[in-house]
């Protein structure tokens, strides 16, 4: 039985992982904005093994508010052993080339406040001295993209984070392990035309996050051949790349 | 986005919405403008039944709400599917009340197709053992349906193919076991009549069905396979592993041909090398035999397929077996999968299928002299007093639905009544003409 705090927990990925969680009868405490959904979800983990589930609201952007928030649940559950952090927003990549405010929310809430979080909870697994912290960024991080650089920027600014996090704590054996999703069936996804073989489905995720968790590997691309798709991306002249609409 | 059902027969373009939570559901802007939506579960109906231009899928309704470990009853949402069911509760020592052939549908799925299995002629359908259901209708609002509370609106959507609106939750009771296996006997039947004796023999076993040849003729027309079961008392209550095989691609449906079929039955049938073979086996392997080979509905090609599935009454039974088997056989069409099945009392579900009698299922290529032959076989159907499983039709005619399905207009009256026709339709229902 491990203690899971998740932030972000109505995020489709996240839920994935908290069922195959639940299954083997971890105890989690669970955050996100919509407390009918939090509900729901609470019911269904329990009745699928859950120890105990405790919910509460909190939104992400209210970086005031991530001390308090994330002690009441360090309290609540007394040991993390893993937080999970998967918040998060696809915004409209045109709006943020039109409108700057809009363009610095999306950055508010896919960087500072993963930044914000993550300070907290690093602060917190240095006092317990163990624990994992498992953070969704993107592959959509690795490189500037026409498509949703915005997006991509706050992604690139969570990895780098990340990295710096990872070496900073592995000295204090803290895990960091950071997940970088390809193309996942969410609602993030929906509507959005993308060929069905490259869409990966969020239990699929799910496993290879918990193997990652499991295995205390330092960074993950999930499905597996998205780290050679973005090798490719990567490796791309920017003479050649600029032309490209990826 | 192309959609489908199971039968891959017919493919439309679609626009899919899939709400978040119940709520988002309840809100849909199709109940602010007149549109008119179709409810879909996982798409394991043959046909089109799920198919519309805009369809509301229950994907991401996957949760479960409230379980009672004394008495068994499971409130949960109705995109929850039934594998996902077995997963959580086989540990736990409960089963399905009624499962049909696959595992991979959702429980709003379950009731809006009333589905049946192996235990008809003692459980009867799913509907049979719904506690409640909760049910977004017109106006979008939820109305709480059971056979006390608003009866009519709960008789027309336990079997209603969606057309009654889209299903949000609910609660039905689960059954004990003390094991995941099944204790299964095997019984040879060497013609239709001795397969017809051997499931009134048999009749007090929980679970019957048997595989039908539908290739050979004469002495040996009908012979079959009657597989039987109860739950065993001993063994692990271990749950099903995810299938091996997949079919990737659609195969070229030429490898399907009278040969190769007959081939395969002849195989079949003459593996049970005895009258009559005990085994215990899990229950993935009885009840889901099928479901170990992912896609298998790719093995008809890509033109797809459609099963077709009637039901004639016990008293027109071995004559109407007889006579439909017959042209079936002489067509040479029939697939290597047949299913015969006795069934028991029908319920009070307007569109609900079963009835007292027996069921025939079977699948068919799609090519273009098919359809005629299952025009032929309709007529004769209904000449027996039989009808046509929705679940698995793409073809039927708007006038055999309204003679083989009597209770229609009370169907078509609570539709009116709540809301909900000119709401929800399918394409299954404009060719049924039930959306006029």
């Amino acid at each position: 039985m491990k203690n899971i705090l998740i932030l972000g927990a109505t995020s489709a990925i996240a839920e994935a992982v908290a069922r195959k969680m639940a299954d083997r009868g971890d105890r989690f405490y669970l955050l996100a904005r919509n407390k009918e959904r939090l509900d729901t979800i609470a019911s269904d983990l329990a009745i699928r093994g859950a120890k105990e589930v405790k919910v509460s609201t909190f939104d992400a952007n209210d970086t005031a508010s991530h001390q308090a928030c994330l002690e009441t649940a360090y309290s609540w559950l007394e040991t993390i052993d893993v937080a999970l952090v998967a918040h998060g927003t696809l915004g409209d990549q045109k709006e943020s080339e039109t409108d700057a405010d809009y363009a610095l929310q999306e950055l508010q809430t896919n960087a500072i406040s993963t930044i914000s979080l993550l300070t907290h909870l690093a602060n917190i697994m240095e006092t317990q001295g163990k624990g994992t912290l498992a953070v969704i960024s993107s592959v959509a991080g690795d490189r500037g993209r026409p498509s949703n650089y915005v997006y991509g920027t706050a992604k690139a600014a969570v990895s780098t984070f990340c990295e710096g996090l990872q070496a900073r704590l592995y000295k204090k054996s803290i895990h960091v392990l950071t997940i970088k999703p390809g193309m996942v069936e969410t609602p993030m996804t929906d509507g959005m035309d993308l060929p069905a073989v490259l869409l990966a489905k969020p239990e699929q995720v799910a496993t290879d996050i918990l193997n990652a968790i499991e295995k205390k590997k330092d960074l993950l691309y999930t499905p597996w051949y998205w780290k050679y798709v973005m090798m490719g991306i990567i490796h791309t002249p920017i003479k050649l790349f600029k032309k490209l609409n990826l | 986005m192309k959609m489908y059902g199971w039968g891959r027969y017919p493919v439309i373009d679609a626009e899919v919405i899939s709400p978040s939570s119940e709520k988002a559901l309840e809100r849909l802007s199709l109940f602010q403008d007149n549109g008119s939506v179709t409810p879909r579960g996982l798409g394991r109906s043959y046909g089109d039944s799920s198919l519309g231009k805009h369809l509301v899928s229950s994907q991401r309704l996957n949760h479960m709400l409230s379980f009672d470990d004394e008495s068994g009853v499971l409130h949960c949402q109705a995109g929850v599917s039934l594998s996902d069911i077995l997963e959580v509760f086989v540990p736990k020592g409960w089963f399905l009340p009624v499962t049909p052939g696959t595992k991979h549908v959702t429980v709003g799925g379950a009731i809006a197709s009333d589905v049946h299995g192996k235990n008809h002629h003692v459980d009867g359908c799913f509907g049979d053992h719904v506690m409640f259901l909760d049910i977004v209708t017109g106006n979008g609002k939820t109305v709480r349906c059971s056979p006390e509370e608003h009866p009519e609106l709960f008789h027309a959507t336990c079997g209603g193919m969606g057309l009654t609106g889209i299903i949000r939750s609910a609660a039905f009771r689960l059954k004990p076991i003390q094991s995941a296996f099944i204790d299964q006997i095997t019984y040879k039947a060497s013609n239709l009549d001795e397969s017809l004796e051997q499931f009134e023999r048999h009749a007090d076993q929980p679970y019957s069905v048997a595989w039908i040849d539908c290739i050979s003729r004469g002495n040996a027309l009908g012979r079959s396979l009657l597989m039987t079961g109860r739950h065993a008392r001993h063994g692990e209550l271990s749950v099903h592993t995810s299938s091996g095989i997949n079919i990737p691609v659609d195969m070229p449906s030429m490898l399907l041909n009278p040969f190769s079929i007959k081939a395969f039955n002849t195989v079949y049938y003459h593996k049970v090398r005895h009258q009559e073979v005990h085994s215990t086996v899990h229950y993935e392997p009885f009840f889901y035999p099928l479901d170990s080979i992912g896609n298998w509905n790719r093995m008809y090609g890509k033109e797809g397929f459609t099963q077709y599935q009637f039901v004639v009454p016990k008293a027109a039974g071995k004559q109407a077996m007889t006579s439909i088997l017959k042209q079936i056989v002489e067509s040479r069409k029939g697939s290597f999968l047949a299913v015969l099945k006795a069934f028991g009392q029908g319920n009070d579900n307007y569109l609900s299928f079963p009835e007292e009698g027996y069921t025939l299922a079977l699948d068919f290529k799609i090519e273009q002299d098919l359809f005629s032959l299952l025009d032929t076989l309709d007529a004769m159907v209904l000449d027996y007093g039989g009808r046509i499983y929705l679940t698995k039709d793409a073809r039927m005619s708007g006038t055999t639905f309204r003679k083989s399905y009597p209770k229609w207009e009370i169907f078509q009256k609570v539709r009116e009544d709540f809301g909900t026709l000119h709401r929800f339709s399918s394409l299954q229902s404009q060719r049924l003409e039930l959306d006029e």
